[in-house]
This record gives C-alpha cells, structure tokens and sequence, in this order.
C-alpha cells in the first residue's frame, strides 16, 4: 500500500513537473516604481498608461507590482531590492533620480533586468530608456508661432539642465521657421510637479502679456490658468485636453508602453539586452515620433491650415527628413555654432547649455 | 465647553495600557476600512505591520530607516523639554550633510576615516551653526524661534539645491545636478555581518544610537544642567528664581538639537547615496518632531517610536508591492496610529470633562 502510494506520487509529479515549469516560464513578474502617483496626470501618469498597456498585451502572462510615491533615496534602494527580492524579473524604476539605487540593487541580483528610465549609466544587467521630448516641443513651436497675436511665448522650465534646454530650443527651431517676430521666455520653477508653482508661472507669463504658454513641468495647472485667461497652451506627458478643453492646442504624449512590451518580450524570448542602434544615444534607448515613444494629441482649438502645418512638420521628423538642429545655428547672444549644411549630434544635444535665436535671456548658471 | 484637568496621580497600569489600546483601535478601524475597500483584511494587516519584522533584512531595514529619525529625535528631546520649538531641524539637517560633503568633496582622494571624524565635527557644527540663528534672535531680540527656525528650512533647502546645480556639480553628470561621489573615506560602510553578510541597507552609522541614548538620558535625568532644561521648561519663573540662566539654556538646548541633526545628515548621506544632490533630506525633519512628542521626550522612547514610525512607511510599500493598495490607504492608518497613541496620552494624563457655559 504505501510503496504504491509512493509509486503514484512520483508518476503524478512527473507527469505535472513540465506544467508547473512551463507556468512558471509563461507567467513574468514585472516591478515598477513610480515617483509620485498616478494622480500627477502627467509623469507618472504616463507610465501608469505604459503599464496598463503592458497588462493589455500580456493579460495573465504578467504579474505586475508597482510601488508609488518611492523618494530618490535610500527608500528607493530598499523598495528597489524588495521587488527584485519577491522574484520580479524585470523591473522598470522611472524617474532619472534612482540612477545610482538602481545600479547599486542591480549589482546585487545579476540575474534580474533593470530597466531605467531617462538616466544613461548602464551596466550588463542595467539598460536605460528615454523620449525624444524636444521632438514635439518643435511641432509646438511651429503651432505657437502661428496662433500668437502678441508674438510672446511664455515657457515654464522645470530645471536648467539639458534635457529641458534642448527643449527650449527646438521649440525656438519650431517657432522660427514660422515666425521671425515672436520670442520666448523663460521661468524656471525649479520643480517638476508642483501646481501652485506652476500656476503661479503661468499667471506671470500672461500678465507679461504671453498668449501662448508651453511647459517642461508636469501637471496641468499651467493649463488651467491659460483656460481660465483666454490663453492657448500646450500639454505635457499626457493628453491634458479634460483639464483645460479650450485651452489645449495639443499635449506631447510620453508613450512609454510599446517600450516596456518590447522589452519584456525580449525578456520572455531571452533575448534581452541593453539595446544598440539607429535610436539610440551611445547606447541607450532614445526613441521619438519614428518609434512612437513619443505622439501627439489631437489638434484642437486652432484653424485647420494650422494644424496642417503642424502636421507637416510631425511627418517631418517622424520621416527623418526634418532635422530640428540643422545648421546655421546662432545661440541668441550671437554666437555660432554649427554651420550651414550642418546638424547637431545627439552628443550635443546633451552638451546644451546656451539658448538659440528667439529665446530671451540667459541660462541659469 | 470641553475642559482639560491635569490629574493628580498617573496610574502607571493605564500609561502601559493606553498605547495597546491605542493601537488595537487603529487595528480595528484599519481592518474596516480594508474591507469596505475590498482587500483581503488579515493579509492586508500581514503586510502594513507584520511583514516588516518577517525578514532579518527587512529588520534591518526599519533601523536603516529609523535611524536619521531617531538621531534628530534625541537633539530635539533637548529643545521640547525646555519648552523651545524647535521646528528647522530639517534645515539643520541639510545644511550639515551641505557642510560636510563639501568638505568631503575637497579631499577626493582621501581613503582614511579621519575625513569621516572631521566631517562629523563639521555637521555638527554646521548644524548648530544654522540652529543657532533663531537661537540668536531669540536671546537678543526676543524673536520666535518657531518661525525662524521653520523659515531656515526653506534657505537650506534652496542653498543645498544652488550648490549642487551649480559649484558642487559633477562635470560628468550631463548637466544633472548631482555631485562627485564621495571619496571612500567619507563613506561609512554597510555592515557585515558574520555568517550572514550584509542585511538590507544596514550600515554602521546606526551604532551611534546605541552610544547616544544612554548619554542623553543620564544627561537629562542625571546632571545639572539636565535638570534645569526640565525645570526651565516646566516653569521659567520658578527657573529664574534659581538663578538659571535663561539665554544660556535657550542657546545651548538649540545648539545641541541642531548639532544632532547635522550629524543625522552626515550618516544618511555618507550611509546611503555617497554624494550630495538637491534632495537629501526627505521630510525627515518633520517626522522626527512626531517620534519626539510619540517617544514622550525619553530617549529610549525616541528610539520605540521611530521603529514604530519607520515600520509604518515599510509596511505601506510592502501593502503596495504585494497587494497593490494604494500608498494613501496606507497612509491613513499611520495617520490613525498617531492621533489614538497621542489622544490616548492626552485622556491618560487629563481629566476630560464637558462643562456648560452661562
């Protein structure tokens, strides 16, 4: 009895060893950690709507933690290792401030991927991701520089660095093909989401008499002050067309969900890895319109010959054939930079720290 | 109108009873909340309280978190009982992690812990330095230190932010603000532990508790100068009957909380991020008043409440990670554990009565 009783237990284990292995296999556990939460409607937001399209794709072949509201700190270091702890495979930390947290947990489980968002430090198990922003700021520059009766542009930037400078400028690129006349200016909030502040930016742009404000900040209060004075402006990481319907002209849309599916498939086909080519910056994945990293909203509140030209100019660069910093470029204290015939490179780009023609002012040192 | 009378005798069963209490109750509405959200109530009350004890390294983690909490904890206890407000101990913070990395970032060479030494005296002083402005004012002009010192915070906080975005930035950092890494020997390393290894974030910066809490108790309870903070902070008249010296208590007790909180600033840094950036703190100034006033002003209660805070803040991820509730659900039971451990205190010490007016 009891030899038989042993004979059927290894008989019915191998027989479901190859499901238990195979569901194993199949189902991936996938972390995130978040900044802030989903209720910014703007940064995190955007990765939210990343994740739920991962879910989408995968349905019961994922097995999803988040982790909200996580500072850039040793917390990050602790949630981090936690999620890589609880058998996460692969784990998506999306701010650029968990840069060193995550390659310090990334050392201590070689076998987990670690994806990081916007940073460019990258080890054999650390691959980083980023959006091509500045690629919609210049389709916004070319609709500002139409809709503008007063030829001012207030812009509201988070930081100084080069990330949103070389947003500033391809949004003067976008502006100047259109309008010689009209220039932008500059308030640094010194944040990324903070509404009062950003409001507060925005009131001082309009009563300096700016009719259009664009943003490199994350909520859309920016937005609702321009709906409440009868000015126009632009969206940030979402589409933020709810908050300010009249308002709105268009938002950037940070697309960050065709990333993540690309690189769990990976990850499920074991074919992960760190990432080379044509859309990357030395190495790390830098994808814009032509990948669809980043979209647009639709156009709205402007006449139709003016979202045509916007829409040129997104074809433009999603096709390749417009390039946002060909040369002559001029920075706005009249120094040269590139040429004619010339286009900046990617490594340039993140080497800015000057304004170009049409930006008022100087860069923060 | 609802009156407060102080009672006489403190029966000592309920001071040990009224925070079970307290906690069973937040346990209780806890779960209710849990239910009508429709999460699994004893799994849920698994991850917000029991999960993070459930593993050495989790432990370990809670001290890791605790520890700048408490350490700023302990200097406050000096101010709160001598009845000073002492609400920048955030800006004392980041200015001593400011001072010291910088010194630290001057030496970058350096593999020797007498940088560490020297940059603890100097978060210490660089502390006391920004503490001691409202302590100043108040000494001299008679100036509320509960708004200068709160004010400071702000300064600190955009004096930290300009210099790691400007002089202290890292060339390299593609224009992020961040600085150099720290050299080694301004690095205090992680701990580890025989047969074990390294647990978590456990560093040996947590150690110093264990030489500051029986200090500042016997300094408190057992000196001089201990015993008149105590009475200057139950009664200042019948201190200056004694022949205290006010100004002398107001400076120094302010002196030594912000001291504390520099060198709180100089273990979380050194410990955990090895470099400076425009955020180093992160509210832990502010918690750490609560883990005073929960500790009851005792050092070895300072020591309880911050476990129990950072328990709290352990426990919401772990609730997140597992069971996907949300942060803010979480959030309200630390909430609910403060306001029954501090009413239960208040019920425990006064007599409450509601009496009627004409």
């Amino acid at each position: 009895m009891y030899k038989n009783f042993l004979k059927i237990i290894t008989f019915l284990s191998i027989l479901v060893s190859p499901f238990l292995y195979t569901s194993a296999y199949a189902k991936t556990k996938v972390g995130f950690v978040y900044l802030t939460t989903p209720g910014d409607h703007g940064w995190t937001y955007a990765h939210e709507l990343g994740k739920q399209m991962v879910k989408k794709e995968f349905g019961n072949d994922v097995e999803i933690s988040i982790v909200e509201n996580v500072p850039e700190g040793p917390d990050a270091t602790r949630v981090i290792r936690e999620l890589a702890k609880q058998g996460n495979q692969i784990i998506f930390t999306t701010s650029f401030g968990y840069m060193e947290p995550t390659l310090k947990v990334a050392k201590e489980f070689p076998n987990v991927k670690f994806e990081h968002m916007t940073g460019y430090k990258r080890t054999k198990n650390v691959a980083t991701g980023n959006i091509r922003f500045y690629e919609g700021r210049y389709v916004q520059g070319v609709v500002a520089g139409l809709m503008t009766k007063t030829n001012k542009i207030g812009y509201i930037g988070a930081y100084p660095i080069s990330e949103v400078i070389m947003g500033i400028n391809a949004f003067a690129q976008g502006l100047r093909s259109v309008n010689k006349k009209a220039t932008i200016s500059v308030i640094w909030a010194n944040t990324w989401y903070d509404p009062v502040k950003e409001a507060d930016a925005a009131k001082v742009h309009i009563a300096e008499g700016a009719d259009i404000l664009a943003q490199h900040t994350d909520s859309p209060a920016m937005l609702q002050i321009a709906e409440k004075n009868g000015a126009l402006g632009f969206g940030q990481s979402t589409d933020m067309g709810a908050f300010a319907p009249k308002a709105q002209l268009f938002a950037s849309v940070n697309n960050w969900g065709p990333y993540y599916i690309k690189k769990i498939k990976q990850l499920k086909d074991g074919k992960w890895n760190t990432g080379d080519g044509p859309d990357h910056w030395a190495g790390n994945t830098w994808g814009g319109l032509s990948t669809n990293m980043l979209t647009l909203s639709n156009f709205s509140n402007m006449p139709t010959d003016v979202a045509k030209k916007a829409q040129a100019a997104h074809d433009g660069i999603k096709s390749g054939k417009l390039k946002i910093f060909a040369g002559p470029l001029t920075t706005n204290d009249g120094k040269e930079i590139i040429g004619a015939g010339k286009t900046l490179d990617d490594g340039a780009l993140w080497g800015m720290n000057y304004y170009l023609e049409g930006v008022t002012g100087k860069v923060p040192k | 109108m609802i009156e407060f009378t102080p009672r006489k005798i403190q029966s000592s069963f309920w001071a040990i009873l009224s925070p079970i209490i307290s906690i069973a109750i937040t346990i209780f509405i806890g779960s209710l909340i849990f239910k009508i959200l429709s999460y699994p109530v004893m799994e849920s009350l698994y991850q917000v309280f029991v999960s993070p004890f459930s593993r050495p390294d989790r432990i370990a983690d809670i001290f890791v978190k605790a520890c700048p909490l408490i350490i700023i904890g302990l200097g406050l206890i000096f101010c709160f009982k001598a009845n000073i407000w002492n609400i920048g101990a955030e800006g004392q913070f980041i200015l001593g992690t400011l001072c010291a990395g910088s010194f630290a970032l001057l030496f970058p060479e350096t593999k020797t812990y007498t940088l560490l030494f020297s940059m603890f005296i100097i978060g210490f002083i660089s502390g006391a330095i920004w503490a001691s402005i409202p302590a100043i004012l108040k000494v001299k002009l008679n100036v509320n230190e509960i708004l200068v010192s709160l004010m400071l915070v702000y300064v600190a906080m955009l004096f930290i932010d300009f210099v790691v975005r400007g002089p202290l930035r890292d060339p390299m950092s593609f224009g992020f603000p961040l600085s150099k890494v720290y050299p080694d020997g301004a690095i205090i390393s992680k701990v580890d532990f025989p047969f074990i290894g390294f647990l978590g974030q456990f560093h040996y910066g947590i150690f110093i508790i264990l030489i500051l809490c029986p200090l500042i108790w016997f300094f408190i309870n057992k000196t001089l100068p201990g015993f008149q903070i105590k009475i200057f902070g139950s009664s200042t008249r019948a201190s200056e009957f004694a022949g205290f010296n006010k100004n002398k208590i107001t400076f120094y007790v302010l002196l030594v909380s912000g001291g504390l909180s520099g060198v709180a600033g100089v273990i979380e840094v050194s410990a955990n991020m090895g470099r400076l950036q425009p955020e180093v703190s992160f509210g832990y100034g502010f918690t750490a008043i609560i883990v005073a006033f929960l500790g009851r002003l005792n050092p070895y209660g300072v020591v309880i409440a911050g476990i129990i805070i950072a328990t709290a803040k352990l426990g919401a991820d772990n609730a997140q990670m597992v069971l996907g509730i949300p942060k803010v659900v979480t959030g309200i039971f630390e909430g609910m554990l403060l306001f029954f451990l501090l009413a239960g205190e208040t019920i425990q010490k006064y007599k409450i009565s509601i009496r009627k007016d004409n």
